[in-house]
């Protein structure tokens, strides 16, 4: 409950990375024992505000922020974390930061023991005293009690349910003397929804003994229901500064991914009528992108969106069908089935992948572009080989290669020394035209692009999505595009369907409205039936 | 100026400075009495011994396994190769190629097996490589007493039973291909048969690095995620290179008995991995990262010292300082480029 007196005034926060604007003139208030729901996309910005308030050396490392906080009417500038807890903010992460063999008391009381003095410390000084486990657990109880959650104090973090472990984060921070803010990250993203109902209500006791809070969360349904305030971060401006009274989850959505300029649906392919891949009770095992149930068609020479908030399995679909990861399920492509589990057969079937981990599986960083760009080709295909002594074996065409390598730097209008420079000398958005021009040299029928635009400027990202439209129209690709970038793949796309918990939340033409984009990204679709296009 | 430098950091300072000790040696020589025409000979001798070992290392550089510290495994197959011959009776040409042959088996054998082991251990690769390499060995010191070898010529005198510590090449195969050819430039001897094989090895590993094999092999070493995307398959790599580089070890140790003169078994393998992984640092060559050209010029770098330290530092000093020489030039070499890994590889 607000009491009206002012905790917390950010005023005009600007950052940027490398010349790269992620916040941009970020102004608002937070009064004591009020709870503000930060919403936004992946990407929008809330991380990095939240690293600037709470002084993360990353920021100063990076150049330092313009703007100016103000706690308790006071200027502050936090130089580490350190100053910022003692000022009286606590922040719980979304990894937890837990020692497993200790127990809730400890892990509560950890770093700021209640200690016994003994002789030894008359000798040694404060470093011999013991620590006061009756004190130590009175005050884990008086924290838990604070919370209004049933926690055991003496059970080992190691034992305990996710749940538990979440309360004890924040026990510990309520722990502090002088905590006045608590910043929770996405803090019921691990909780089952008994246990983030819970933990809702905890935070409305918080509140109530005049704890402020700023509460991040893509469960828009939380915010409405706990928050006191909303606001909506978008490409690192603040778009809505409103409180939540009246306002329905359809409205948040809206905002987060809406964009103010209206999308043109781009003059697209005439996609055919029959079914080229076709996914049925898909599972991957990728770490973090799980997917648990996935099934759609894609038609010939369509481009096919996914989209769907990090750590959904959007990215799993991919990597799981090209066999980088465990998978099971079925898999057609043209009237065939690809096996899973085997990167070669599924380039074999001619499908192609760019991958979302450019650096990492897209890029033989230390080699030359000739290289990258004909080495799929060569390994999955054959080509770029010369047969020496009658086929008995055959060595590299570095010729043919380089010619390969030649087209695409014109084609794709790649910025680079020649077809020898290596990989790690050129900028991300020309890596990325690399990775794009070593699944070209493949000429696949399908091709699978994981996050083409990630970590490449305005330029290039316009040049790789004409790039993959070209190739849709001219040469009647098959294309599955994901992108964490809604409004991309409505740019792009014929249907864009949006992943949640590893199973597609619904299917939606490009013209439909965001909102139900964003109703679908929260879990809140209409329906597993879905509005089909 | 700037292409000095630049030439300078191509070449990088370890290689200049041991390049002109070596100079510096070759001057010295004459001028402390030492028969120059000899010595270079000697260094002619020594390189060929020794190249094929230094090439066994490069095709697990390259696919990422780093510096074969496991050498002694495919020797091992190169002892077997020999002495197996031997006792067959075999001489000559017939008895190298009937050699060259059994090793290439036993290679081939060790090898996968071996390869199969490192693929359980990435990261640690020659760390364990060294230990399989000391276990190997002397788990062959036991099997050259028991193995029913039984020619005159190879066992010990008193028992009948049991290899000999070293067995005389002499009557079988000994110094052919040193003298296949041989003739001399001022009074130093060119072992031209020798350093044709060694050509011979050279070009295979090169072409073989070449070949969709090889290429992959190169790209696993690079980055094995990008291998697999591109359907490669990263065991499997690893696995043929080091097939491919303990055959190598094997050959490695017929050309270099054949100039000795000598087969020795038991625990004279345990060593022989260290000059050979610090020749190729010594040509240029990273953990990661190796070519024919670090192979070749290490290779004579590596053994021009060795070979004329004890002839000219001793001649002056009178005492065996060369060894320690040695010693330090050689750990000293390995030490270096392992605490230079991450800088050459990024």
């Amino acid at each position: 409950m607000s009491t009206g007196t002012r905790l917390l005034s950010l005023r005009g926060i600007s950052k940027e990375f490398y010349g790269n604007v992620v916040l941009e003139d970020i102004s608002f208030d937070l009064d004591r024992g009020q709870i503000i729901g930060l919403v936004g996309e992946n990407g929008a910005g809330k991380t990095t505000l939240m690293r600037i308030l709470f002084g993360m050396p990353v920021i100063a490392e990076t150049g330092g922020f313009n703007g100016t906080i103000e706690l308790d009417g006071q200027p502050v500038a936090f130089k580490t974390p350190f100053d910022a807890l003692d000022a009286g903010i606590g922040m719980v992460h979304q990894e937890f930061s837990l020692i497993p063999g200790f127990s809730t008391t400890e892990n509560i009381a950890l770093n700021r023991e209640s200690l016994k003095t003994n002789f030894a410390c008359d000798i040694f000084g404060k470093r011999m005293s013991v620590l006061d486990r009756v004190t130590m657990r009175e005050r884990a109880v008086k924290a838990i009690h604070t919370l209004g959650v049933k926690l055991d104090p003496d059970m080992l973090v190691s034992e305990m349910p996710v749940g538990h472990k979440q309360f004890t984060e924040i026990a510990r921070e309520i722990d502090r003397k002088n905590v006045k803010l608590l910043v929770l990250d996405e803090p019921t993203a691990v909780l089952t929804e008994t246990e983030a109902e819970v933990l809702l209500s905890s935070m409305r006791a918080l509140a109530a003994q005049g704890i402020s809070i700023i509460f991040i969360s893509h469960r828009l349904h939380e915010i409405t229901k706990v928050a006191d305030k909303i606001v909506v971060l978008r490409d690192g401006k603040i778009v809505k500064d409103v409180p939540v009274a009246g306002v329905s989850v359809q409205d948040i959505a809206a905002w987060m991914v809406g964009r103010d300029v209206k999308t043109k649906a781009a003059h697209l392919s005439v996609c055919k009528d029959s079914v080229y891949l076709n996914v049925e009770h898909l599972w991957v095992d990728m770490p973090g992108e799980t997917v648990r149930d996935v099934s759609f068609q894609v038609m010939e020479g369509e481009i096919f969106g996914i989209g769907g908030l990090a750590g959904q399995g959007k990215l799993g679909i991919a990597n799981g069908v090209m066999g980088l990861f465990p998978a099971g399920g079925q898999v057609t492509v043209g009237g065939q089935d690809v096996i899973l589990n085997n990167p070669h057969a599924a380039l074999n079937s001619d499908i192609a992948f760019v991958s979302e981990d450019r650096r990492g599986v897209g890029l033989l960083l230390d080699e030359s572009l000739e290289w990258n760009i004909a080495f799929t080709a060569m390994q999955a295909k054959r080509q770029h080989l010369i047969p020496v002594l009658g086929g008995l074996f055959s060595v590299r065409d570095e010729k043919s290669m380089k010619a390969l390598a030649l087209e695409y730097i014109e084609s794709l209008e790649i910025r680079c020394t020649g077809p020898r420079q290596r990989a790690k000398e050129l900028s991300g958005g020309n890596q990325q035209k690399i990775c794009l021009a070593k699944a070209f040299a493949l000429k696949p029928k399908l091709l699978f692009v994981s996050e083409p635009t990630r970590g490449i400027d305005v330029g290039a990202k316009a040049i790789v999505l004409e790039t993959l439209r070209a190739y849709n129209r001219d040469y009647g690709m098959t294309i599955v595009m994901i992108s964490s970038e809604l409004e991309e793949l409505r740019s792009i796309c014929h249907r864009v369907a949006i992943v949640d918990e590893g199973k597609i939340a619904g299917i939606l033409p490009p013209t439909a409205d965001v909102a139900q984009f964003g109703l679908l990204m929260s879990g809140l679709g209409a329906g597993k039936n879905g509005d089909a296009a | 100026m700037s292409s000095i430098k630049t030439f300078i950091a191509d070449f990088g300072w370890p290689r200049i400075i041991i390049a002109l000790f070596l100079l510096s040696l070759f001057v010295a020589a004459p001028i402390v009495g030492v028969d120059l025409g000899a010595s270079i000979g000697d260094v002619l001798n020594r390189f060929g011994q020794n190249a094929i070992m230094v090439l066994a290392l490069v095709p697990m550089v390259q696919s990422g396994c780093g510096l074969n510290f496991g050498l002694p495994i495919g020797i091992l197959a190169g002892l077997l190769g020999s002495t197996i011959t031997m006792q067959l009776g075999l001489t000559g040409l017939t008895g190298l190629l009937v050699a060259i042959l059994i090793t290439i088996v036993f290679g081939v054998i060790f090898g996968y097996l071996y390869g199969k082991l490192l693929n359980n251990v990435k990261g640690e690769e020659m760390t364990i490589a060294m230990y399989v390499g000391f276990s190997a060995v002397m788990l062959f010191s036991i099997l050259w007493l028991v193995l029913p070898f039984n020619k005159a010529d190879l066992v010990m005198g008193y028992a009948g039973e049991g290899l000999r510590r070293s067995i005389a090449l002499e009557d079988y195969w000994g110094k052919l291909l040193n003298n296949f050819g041989q003739f001399s430039i001022g009074g130093t001897p060119i072992p031209t048969g020798l350093l044709l094989f060694v050509g011979l090895c050279v070009f295979f590993v090169y072409v073989f690095m070449r070949t969709r094999t090889g290429t992959a092999m190169t790209a696993v070493g690079s980055n094995p995620d990008f291998a697999r995307a591109s359907g490669v398959s990263v065991e499997r790599m690893r696995t043929v290179s080091t097939v491919v580089s303990t055959v190598l070890g094997g050959i490695g140790i017929l050309a270099y008995q054949q100039s000795f003169g000598w087969v020795q078994v038991y625990d004279a393998p345990l060593f022989m991995a260290f000059p050979a992984v610090s020749a190729l640092l010594i040509g240029g060559a990273s953990v990661t990262k190796a070519s024919m050209v670090n192979v070749v010029l290490g290779t004579f770098l590596f053994q021009g010292i060795l070979t004329m330290t004890p002839s000219v530092i001793n001649n002056v000093l009178k005492n065996e300082l060369s060894e320690v020489i040695r010693i330090i030039v050689t750990n000293g070499m390995i030490i270096y480029a392992l605490t230079r890994k991450t800088k050459v590889a990024k």
